[in-house]
């Protein structure tokens, strides 16, 4: 069980801008280390990779699934284009651990902070937006299921 | 082959006749590899734009001021122009239209409408863009007609021997693309429409992506229907022309109803208009029609040879250039192609590969590119594709390959 209050999505927030603020704006190496990030998010199970997990909206593909751990929600996600993979890793980072009351509560300004809308293009904010979508959802489905069992 | 001497000292001045093209994204010179999506504005279509709101702007045809007038002998320029540039017999055969889709959306809609019976067929090739698809297949659920698939080849040509068996008495319409937009191949659009007529059915050339790169001489094809879109060769978004042999327009049905198509109204019975006015109802896109004339004379003043000439050499420079790059796959190496090189890199998505080289200032095309059946012949998702105009050039190419070079350093 875990207890120990992780930090808060606003700190790991700020977090994430700090480290691409290292970047010098440039364009070329954010992408670069966006993929970077998606190389290092561990592997989702290939059975979870199915046709009911897929993130409905993204261009490209993404899966997600959830599970709760005691009053925690942790995600696990792939994709099959490494920059999506990369910004999926992100919020990943951001929610893992958290309680669905501050998933659902969440305001995720750090993709404006970073400049990634700037060059990832409508259609991939779009697919960005479905992907927060869903991972609330799942945050709403598991706070419910405690109000339910308590 | 080499580069003509003179066209190629004059890419510069080509070059800075697109004020688009001078600026700088993610803090480099844009390259702008995305012409078979659309093409950049020379500054004399711009111009033509600006000058006809500036003064000209009137209704064409039933104004009997001034600028009525001047609109109308404009609108009626750029019509004649395109036919020329076509080599159609008359004016009164070349329609206006959004584009290309809106061409084929006619030709479907209303030849079928009176064409097109139960049992009867129409060929489309699996080169086909969706525009040059759905409307077929709407217009043979309507008609309870089949449609027919004509086969590509490894390389991504059309398979005319497969193309001859599928032709029958019951065929009544073949449409193909004079050249793919996702492979860049020509077609032998003369001999494919010269089989098709040999079984009485006539053929409609999609020529989105010839525009700006082909001869284009409807008789010397002898084609029944011609579309083009403006945007996709240096002129304006949103207009574009059908061609369409007379004898088979004037027996088609009107297409949509509406004002300027109509003789005389009453509640009884509406008499149409003569052609080619009985195919355009409704205020029609004066502006972008009339700046369209621009584009004809923009392609003519290079002139289709050199510009052929030119694009050829960026074809071959980058066929060598990527194609020798070790992870790179072609995809759609015809003999006969206009300056498109579509490519898959082994274990790296289309899209990051865009994305990566977006980062770098670099335009391109990824995805199925509208023509998901023939991602589905290659057994593929979709390519990366660099399409190429007048006033790319071979520094371009070297700036992709290096680009492309670096993601695939950081992937592999």
């Amino acid at each position: 069980m875990n207890d120990e209050t992780p930090r808060s999505i606003a700190a790991i927030q700020d977090e994430i801008i700090a480290d691409f603020a290292l970047l010098d704006d440039d364009a070329e190496m954010k992408v670069l280390y966006v993929m970077e990030l998606g190389q290092k998010l561990p592997p989702m199970p290939e059975k979870d990779k199915s046709e009911e997990n897929i993130v409905k909206g993204c261009q490209s593909r993404v899966w997600l699934t959830a599970r709760l751990e005691s009053d925690r929600v942790y995600f696990t996600a792939d994709s099959n284009t490494a920059i999506t993979k990369g910004l999926v890793s992100l919020l990943i980072r951001i929610f893992n651990g958290q309680k669905p009351d501050a998933i659902l509560a969440s305001d995720l300004h750090f993709m404006n902070a970073i400049g990634m809308e700037r060059f990832i293009g409508t259609q991939r904010s779009n697919g960005f937006s479905a992907m927060i979508r869903q991972m609330k959802m799942y945050a709403l489905a598991f706070k419910t299921k405690m109000e339910i069992g308590s | 082959m080499a580069l003509p001497a003179t066209l190629s000292t004059d890419i510069k001045k080509i070059r800075e006749e697109f004020p688009v093209l001078s600026q700088k994204v993610n803090g480099r010179d844009l390259v702008y590899f995305d012409n078979a999506a659309t093409s950049q504005k020379p500054r004399q279509v711009i111009q033509a734009l600006v000058d006809y709101y500036q003064t000209t702007n009137a209704n064409i045809h039933r104004g009997i001021h001034t600028l009525a007038e001047r609109a109308t002998k404009a609108y009626e320029e750029t019509r004649e122009a395109a036919r020329a540039f076509i080599n159609a017999e008359s004016a009164e055969e070349i329609i206006f239209v959004r584009g290309v889709t809106e061409a084929i959306n006619l030709v479907a809609s209303s030849y079928s409408r009176a064409f097109l019976k139960e049992g009867d067929e129409v060929i489309i090739s699996a080169l086909e863009h969706h525009s040059n698809i759905v409307p077929w297949q709407l217009a043979c659920e309507q008609q309870k007609a089949t449609l027919r698939i004509i086969p590509v080849t490894d390389k991504g040509e059309i398979d005319l021997e497969a193309y001859g068996k599928l032709l029958s008495e019951r065929t009544r319409i073949v449409a193909v693309n004079h050249a793919s937009n996702t492979l860049g191949t020509v077609n032998p659009i003369a001999e494919i429409t010269r089989m098709a007529h040999a079984h009485g059915a006539v053929v409609l050339i999609d020529g989105a992506q010839a525009g700006a790169h082909l001869d284009i001489d409807v008789k010397a094809i002898d084609c029944d229907f011609y579309c083009l879109s403006a945007h996709k060769m240096y002129g304006p978004t949103g207009t574009g022309i059908l061609y369409g042999k007379r004898k088979l327009l004037d027996a088609m049905p009107p297409y949509q109803g509406g004002g300027e198509m109509i003789k005389d109204v009453t509640f009884e019975k509406t008499t149409y208009n003569e052609l080619p006015y009985k195919f355009e109802a409704g205020t029609p896109n004066i502006a972008d029609v009339i700046a369209y004339r621009e584009a004809f004379r923009f392609i003519l003043g290079i002139g289709r040879e050199a510009i052929r000439a030119h694009e050829h050499d960026l074809l071959v420079y980058a066929t060598e250039k990527l194609g020798s790059m070790p992870s790179v796959r072609l995809v759609g190496t015809a003999p006969e192609k206009v300056g498109v090189v579509s490519f898959v890199v082994e274990g790296i998505h289309p899209f990051d590969i865009g994305q990566m080289l977006d980062a770098r200032g670099i335009a391109v095309r990824t995805g199925h590119h509208c023509t998901q059946p023939l991602m589905e012949r290659y057994e593929i998702e979709g390519t990366v594709r660099a399409s190429f105009a007048v006033y790319n050039t071979r520094d371009e190419i070297d700036q992709l390959a290096e680009g492309l070079q670096r993601v695939i350093n950081f992937v592999k």
